[in-house]
C-alpha cells in the first residue's frame, strides 16, 4: 500500500502536545528556569549560569545523599528480586490456595504509602509498637530513632515487605506462561530442579524480571514517603535520601536555585540509569536472537 | 528397548468411575510390539494423549498396569522409564546452543564427556544441523526447533520408545512431508519402538506400519493402514480414514441379502441373526452411479472434481452418500441409481463389524 503524506495530520496531535506541554514540559522549565537564577526576594531575579549546577555537583551533602540512594536501590534489588521469584516459585499454580495467595500478594500494593510508613513506625517503636517492644524484650538493642544501622534495617525490611508482592506477581505470571511440555520434557530429559529453574524458568521469565527491576529500580530511586514518616532522614543524616534531602532544600531551606539544579539532575540520572538498564537488557536478548 | 504391555489399563480423571462412560480411556488391552512405528489416531480429545502420558509416565492410570519388557512401570516416574517424547510445540532451552540441547538428556544422566560429544554429532548428522551446533537455540525457526526436540529423543540409544505427540502441527506444510521422511528413515535406520499421536489421518497412515484408532476413549481397531481401509472394524473408522468417509446405511441383512429402503442388496458372505441396529458401510471408492437399476434409488446432488478422480454426492432418504468416479470413468448426466461392489459391502451391527461366513 502506497503511504499517504499529508502534513494536515500533525493538527491532530495538537491536543495531545499541549495536554504534555502544560502538564509535563511547562512545569520542568520553571525547574530549568529557577537552576540557572539567583534571587534575593520580591520576584527578582539574576543570572547565575551554571553556579547552582557546580555548588550541587561538588557538595558533600549531595555525593552523600547519592551514595546512600545507590546503596538502597542495590540492597532492597538484590533482596526483592530473588526473594521475589523464589515466593512465586512456591505459589501454588491453580486453585483455591492459587487465589488467596494473590489476594494475599496484592494486599501490600493498595497500601498508601504514607500508610505504609506509620504502620512501621508504630509497629518499630520501641514502647508501643509490636516489633519494637518485642525485640526490646528479648534483650535487642533495637532504636530506629538512635542508631543508623537500624534505622536502615527498618527502612530496608519495610520496603521489602511493601514491594517484594510486586515482583512476586510479575514473576509469577511469568511463570503461568510457561507451558506444561517443557516442564514434562525436563522430566523426560532428567532435569534437576535447579536446572529446570536455570535453563527454563529463569529464560522464560526474563523479559517480566526486566520489567520489574526497572520499575523497583524507578520506585526505590526516588523513594521519599515511607523512610520521610519512619525516621524523617535521621537519625542524623543516615536515611536521607535524595528526595528527602531535594525536599529539606527546596522547601525548609527555601534555596530554589541549587534544588531545581538538583531535581533536574536527578532526573537525568534515572533517566540515564533506566536507560542503560533497559539497553542492556535487550540488546543481550538480541544477542541471543542474531547469534 | 522392549515390547509395551497395556494390561486392563483405564483411566478415569475423577478416580471412581460409576459405568463405562465416566472414563476418559476405557479399559484396555494392547500390546506394542518392540521395533515397530505405530501411529495413534483420533479427533481431539478421544483420548489419545491421555494414552500416550500414561506410556510415557507423565500420568499414572487410575486402573491396570504398563509393562515395559517384563517390568511393572505403570508408576514408576518418567524419568525411569527410558522414554522419549517429542511434544506438539517444539521444546528447546532458549539460552543453550544447540550443541547444549542435544547434549543435555546425556549430560543429566552423567555421561562421559566422549560419549556425549559422538552422540551429539551422529543426532546431528540425522537431523541435519550438523553446521549449526554452535548456534543458540532461541533464533531458531519452528521447524528447526522441533528437529531439536526430535534429536533429543534420539541422541539416547538405549530409549525404550519415542512417542510423539502431534510433532508437526505447528511446521509449515512443505516442511511436514520432510521431516515425516526424516522420522520414517530414522526409524528404519534404528529400529526404535515408535508411538506418533496425530488426528490427521494422511501423516497417520503414511508414517505408521500399524495405526491404531480412538474413538470416545477406546480403541476401536488396530491394523495396517489397508486393513483400516478395506475393513474398518467400526462405523467410526469407516468415516474417520477416507475421504469422503465410508457410507452407512440402515439396513435389515438377512442370509446374503441386505435390505435397505426397501431394495434389495447382495452381499458376498452370509449372516447370521443379527441383533441391535444393523448397519452396512460402503467406502465409496466401490461404489457407482448408473442411470438404470439394480441399485439404490438416489438423487445425485453434485458431482465435485478433485483432481484425480470426481466425488459424486448423493442423498437417498435424507442420507448423504458419496460415489467416487475413477480417471476415465464416466459418471452418466441423469443417474439415479447407486451401486456397490458385493465383496466390499461391510455389516455392522451396533456399529461394530460382523464377520460373515463365506457364502
Amino acid at each position: 500500500m502506497e503511504k499517504t503524506r499529508n502534513n494536515r495530520a500533525w493538527f491532530m496531535v495538537l491536543p495531545v502536545v499541549a495536554l504534555v506541554a502544560f502538564s509535563a514540559v511547562l512545569p520542568l522549565m520553571t525547574v530549568v528556569n529557577y537552576s540557572v537564577q539567583d534571587t534575593f526576594g520580591n520576584n527578582v531575579f539574576f543570572w547565575a549560569g551554571t553556579e547552582w549546577f557546580t555548588q550541587v555537583l561538588e557538595s558533600e551533602r549531595m555525593h552523600d545523599a547519592l551514595w546512600r540512594q545507590f546503596l538502597f536501590s542495590a540492597v532492597i534489588l538484590a533482596i526483592e528480586v530473588p526473594l521475589g521469584v523464589a515466593v512465586a516459585l512456591c505459589m501454588p499454580k491453580k486453585g483455591f490456595w492459587a487465589s488467596v495467595c494473590l489476594v494475599l500478594m496484592a494486599l501490600p500494593l493498595l497500601i498508601p504509602w504514607n500508610v505504609v510508613g506509620t504502620i512501621w513506625q508504630v509497629f518499630g517503636r520501641v514502647d508501643i509498637g509490636l516489633l519494637g517492644w518485642t525485640l526490646a524484650n528479648l534483650g535487642v538493642d533495637y532504636n530506629y530513632t538512635q542508631n543508623p544501622l537500624d534505622a536502615w534495617i527498618t527502612v530496608v525490611v519495610m520496603d521489602v515487605w511493601h514491594w517484594t508482592s510486586l515482583v512476586v506477581l510479575l514473576a509469577y505470571a511469568g511463570l503461568q506462561s510457561i507451558p506444561q511440555a517443557y516442564y514434562q520434557a525436563a522430566r523426560i530429559d532428567q532435569a534437576s530442579r535447579w536446572k529446570v529453574f536455570r535453563y527454563i524458568e529463569l529464560p522464560k521469565m526474563k523479559g517480566v524480571l526486566l520489567i520489574a527491576v526497572l520499575l523497583r529500580f524507578m520506585d526505590s530511586f526516588m523513594i521519599y514517603t515511607e523512610p520521610f514518616v519512619v525516621t524523617g532522614g535521621g537519625p542524623g543524616t543516615a536515611t536521607t535520601f535524595l528526595s528527602i534531602d531535594l525536599v529539606k532544600m527546596a522547601l525548609g531551606q527555601f534555596d530554589l536555585g541549587p534544588a531545581a539544579a538538583f531535581s533536574l539532575m536527578y532526573f537525568l540520572v534515572i533517566l540515564l540509569l533506566s536507560w542503560v538498564f533497559y539497553t542492556v537488557m535487550t540488546n543481550s536478548d538480541k544477542a541471543g536472537k542474531g547469534a | 528397548m522392549a515390547k509395551i504391555t497395556l494390561d486392563n489399563l483405564g483411566h478415569c480423571y475423577g478416580g471412581r468411575p460409576a459405568n463405562r462412560d465416566d472414563y476418559q480411556l476405557k479399559p484396555m488391552s494392547h500390546v506394542w510390539e518392540d521395533g515397530a512405528a505405530y501411529a495413534l489416531l483420533g479427533p481431539s480429545g478421544c483420548g489419545k494423549s491421555t494414552l500416550l502420558n500414561i506410556i510415557s509416565g507423565l500420568l499414572i492410570p487410575s486402573e491396570g498396569r504398563v509393562l515395559f519388557g517384563e517390568q511393572d512401570v505403570t508408576r514408576a516416574p518418567t524419568a525411569k522409564r527410558n522414554i522419549a517424547q517429542v511434544f506438539q510445540f517444539p521444546v528447546v532451552y532458549d539460552t543453550m546452543t544447540v550443541y547444549d540441547n542435544l547434549a543435555f538428556p546425556l549430560r543429566n544422566r552423567r555421561a562421559a564427556a566422549r560419549y556425549v560429544d559422538i552422540r551429539v554429532k551422529a543426532v546431528a548428522e540425522m537431523i541435519g544441523l550438523a553446521d549449526r551446533l554452535d548456534e543458540r537455540a532461541q533464533g531458531l525457526t519452528a521447524d528447526a526447533k522441533q528437529k531439536i526436540s526430535l534429536g533429543r529423543g534420539m541422541v539416547r540409544e538405549d530409549v525404550s520408545a519415542i512417542l510423539f505427540d502431534e510433532p508437526l502441527t505447528v511446521i509449515d506444510p512443505h516442511m511436514k512431508w520432510e521431516l515425516r521422511t526424516q522420522l520414517k528413515a530414522l526409524h528404519r535406520e534404528f529400529g526404535h519402538t515408535m508411538i506418533y499421536v496425530t488426528h490427521d489421518q494422511t501423516e497417520a497412515l503414511t508414517f505408521a506400519d500399524k495405526v491404531v484408532v480412538m474413538s470416545d476413549g477406546e480403541v476401536v481397531q488396530v491394523g495396517a493402514p489397508a486393513e483400516l481401509f478395506e475393513r474398518p472394524a467400526h462405523t467410526f473408522v469407516g468415516y474417520f480414514i477416507g475421504s469422503p468417509g465410508m457410507n452407512v446405511l440402515d439396513a435389515e441383512v438377512e442370509g446374503s441379502m441386505a435390505h435397505v429402503m426397501g431394495c434389495a442388496l447382495p452381499l458376498a458372505r452370509r449372516y447370521g441373526r443379527l441383533s441391535g441396529r444393523v448397519q452396512i458401510g460402503v467406502r465409496p471408492e466401490f461404489a457407482s452411479v448408473a442411470e438404470t437399476g439394480p441399485g439404490l434409488p438416489v438423487s445425485v446432488t453434485r458431482v465435485e472434481d478433485v483432481g484425480r478422480h470426481r466425488v459424486v454426492r448423493a442423498t437417498i432418504g435424507g442420507v448423504e452418500v458419496n460415489a467416487i468416479a475413477q480417471e476415465g470413468q464416466s459418471v452418466p448426466e441423469n443417474a439415479e441409481w447407486l451401486r456397490f461392489a458385493p465383496e466390499a459391502v461391510n455389516v455392522y451391527a451396533d456399529g461394530w463389524l460382523v464377520e460373515g461366513e463365506a457364502a
